[in-house]
């Protein structure tokens, strides 16, 4: 049987329309060889959660510049927890100051990536870091 | 033909630079170049040496002239920055509007002489505080605005006859531009007596900055209605102001940023014409730009030459407009907020001032200069105040201003110049070719063209082939943390009880007859505004006011391209 491809997907939550950097990373995943899927900008915590367990990633890789993270990203750990899919690892990034990080992680964001961490330190990072679900 | 320089003079420059070249090909093999290739931070090639042979087809008349004469590639103004400086506007919103208010007031005494609003991002998706879709990000980005009280807060005791104002906002152009022509009504200012900008360009938010609300088509509909509006009522109102700063925040080169933008601005005059039936003359004097002036200094200035010098061509001989006014290219410039570096904040005081200087040598009209911690939160009172004073250390110190165009003539900005033209004249006569910047947005074309800029320039970053200071290069490992701005959370709570008073105090009945006959006008074809005007003063919100947009039109979704 073929081993089955990781599967990541790339999620804009929130209002923010800065993509640069959703898109970019999209580009790295599938350059890297793993199957991507961007949700696009203007998703709600809750259209990410539920297209995260329907499309069966690994992992979902947040993305937001508006500052509005401290709401966003755990709620999506909360919703992907009640779909019974705590096991997809949640990552971050964006324009997130220093003092928020702790807060993230203790919600359940495993890696946060803000400006300057290059397309390699975060694809190092999936490699030694993501499981793949059962 | 005036050609710049005489055949004598070409012909010894051709001698004595293959003489130089002849050397250069000895001393480079004992000392050779540090790069293979040179080449601008929007990847265009550039050679070692730039001579009259690589001006020689460039009419002095024709292609440069004096300025204030067609094609205004020295400036729209025959007088430079002589007359008057370039307007200083500071781009600023935070939390309420009193908060805003309050940094308005602070600029103003500081030397600031045009006021720029940011909104929040409900208020420039068409949402109100209350809405699910705005949870967690109200004032956050810029200052929250629901109703027409709120705009009341927004502009008091600013003189609305005296100040102009710029507002940063699109799908919502019309609502907000509506609440000011009601908020300087009820201060007593006719429509007449008041300026600044809506920057109301819809076409750049699908190829870049993705704040949108309905559909591409019936987004251009609603902002024919804005120039028609104010081509009528409110003559000294810029009623687009198109743009290219978020195409080059998204990713493009400088060469994409030109075209782009100015093909959406051929877009719209061809709208307005076909749509509305107006003479070309009597709205394209209002129509204004919006650059970027990114850390590459003269590819940045030669952007700007060339944008005037593409932009009088097209109005003069594509769009046969007969007043100058319609030939020239206003606009306003904002450093890049993509070119700053969390990474030794400090340094991105040095970035501003480099990128300011190039907007005024490229001749801008209004200047942004970015604050060093914006690339981590909102400006503080006192970064802003380091980005205001860098524009008038170099309007009052430096001497830039004290003659106009002062690089005219180089071989090289004149070269550089030209070649850019040349570029996006290939992409402007593509999007021509593929029907039009609409078609080629559902094509996904100048999305994908600038990801792939996007993407080149992060691989370039990642392999060192460009150098970003404290990023990639010269980093450090301890770094003090700055103080930043913090949007207090009691900001959305204050703002939701506002608005829910709001809604309790007004006539409810009016509101929802002001809505229908909004709806009923955008099915017709009835121009929108005077209907948007009706609704704010009755204080119809923000987003009942979008709602209906969104109902008539349709709601667009991002198609998320990579």
């Amino acid at each position: 049987m073929a081993e089955r491809r990781i599967r990541i997907m790339v999620a804009k939550p929130g209002l923010d329309g800065h993509d640069r950097g959703a898109r970019i990373l999209a580009r790295a995943f599938r350059d890297a060889g793993y199957e991507v899927i961007y949700t696009g900008c203007h998703q709600t915590p809750e259209q990410i959660a539920a297209a995260a367990v329907q499309e069966d990633v690994d992992l979902v890789g947040l993305s937001c510049l508006s500052g509005a993270h401290g709401y966003l990203f755990p709620r999506v750990v909360e919703l992907l927890k009640e779909k019974g899919a705590e096991d997809i690892t949640v990552i971050g990034g964006g324009i997130i100051p220093d003092q928020d990080f702790q807060k993230l992680y203790d919600a359940g964001i495993k890696a946060i990536f803000t400006p300057g961490a290059t397309l390699d330190s975060i694809l190092d990072w999936i490699k030694n870091n993501l499981k793949p679900r059962e | 033909m005036g050609s710049y320089f005489s055949d004598d003079t070409v012909n010894k420059s051709q001698e004595l630079t293959k003489k130089w070249e002849d050397e250069v090909a000895h001393s480079v093999v004992q000392s050779p170049d540090q790069k293979s290739r040179w080449s601008t931070v929007s990847d265009l090639e550039i050679k070692r040496l730039y001579t009259p042979e690589d001006i020689k087809d460039t009419d002095f008349a024709r292609d440069i002239g004096a300025p204030g004469e067609f094609p205004y590639l020295r400036g729209n103004q025959p007088t430079g920055y002589r007359g008057r400086y370039w307007t200083f506007r500071m781009f600023s919103g935070m939390g309420s509007a009193a908060d805003t208010n309050a940094r308005w007031h602070m600029l103003l005494r500081e030397g600031q002489t045009g006021l720029s609003t940011a909104f929040d991002f409900p208020t420039l998706m068409g949402y109100d505080t209350d809405s699910p879709n705005a949870r967690g990000e109200c004032g956050r980005c810029g200052v929250a605005i629901d109703t027409l009280d709120d705009f009341l807060t927004l502009v008091d005791k600013i003189p609305l006859d005296k100040v102009t104002t710029s507002m940063t906002i699109n799908p919502p152009a019309s609502v907000l531009w509506a609440m000011y022509c009601a908020a300087a009504d009820k201060k007593g200012v006719p429509l007449s007596k008041i300026g600044g900008t809506i920057q109301n360009d819809m076409l750049k938010e699908f190829i870049a900055q993705k704040t949108f609300m309905c559909p591409p088509e019936p987004s251009v509909r609603i902002i024919s209605d804005t120039v028609e509006f104010g081509t009528k009522y409110v003559p000294k109102w810029n009623t687009i102001s198109i743009s290219g700063y978020h195409i080059r925040e998204a990713g493009s080169t400088a060469v994409q940023e030109l075209a782009f933008t100015l093909r959406d601005g051929i877009e719209y005059v061809e709208d307005a014409i076909r749509r509305k039936g107006m003479d070309v003359d009597s709205f394209a004097p209002r129509l204004s730009f919006f650059f970027n002036s990114h850390i590459d200094f003269f590819e940045e200035i030669c952007k700007m030459r060339a944008a005037r010098r593409i932009w009088a061509h097209v109005m003069k001989e594509r769009f046969h407009a007969k007043n100058p006014r319609s030939w020239w290219l206003r606009f306003h410039t904002q450093t890049a907020g993509c070119s700053l570096t969390a990474q030794q904040p400090y340094n991105n005081v040095v970035r501003t001032a480099i990128e300011a200087l190039a907007g005024v040598l490229g001749g801008t009209q209004s200047l942004h200069t970015n604050s060093l911690d914006e690339v981590l939160a909102l400006p503080s009172e006192h970064s802003v105040q380091i980005a205001l004073r860098t524009q008038q250390i170099i309007a009052e110190e430096t001497g830039v201003a004290n003659t106009i165009d002062p690089l005219a003539g180089s071989y090289f900005i004149e070269s550089l110049t030209n070649k850019m033209e040349e570029e996006a004249w290939q992409y402007i006569t593509k999007i021509d070719e593929m029907g039009g910047m609409i078609a080629a947005i559902d094509k996904g074309f100048p999305q994908l063209e600038i990801a792939d800029a996007a993407y080149r320039f992060q691989q370039q970053i990642d392999h060192n082939e460009k150098i970003m200071v404290g990023v990639n290069k010269y980093v450090t490992s301890e770094e003090q943390p700055i103080p930043t701005l913090q949007i207090d959370e009691k900001v959305e709570q204050e703002q939701l009880k506002r608005l829910a008073d709001v809604k309790r105090r007004r006539d409810s009945r009016a509101v929802s007859a002001d809505l229908k006959d909004l709806k009923n006008a955008c099915i017709t074809g009835k121009n929108v505004m005077p209907y948007c005007i009706k609704a704010v003063k009755d204080m119809a919100t923000l987003q009942e006011i979008c709602d209906v947009y969104r109902e008539a039109f349709g709601e667009y979704r991002d198609p998320g391209l990579f």
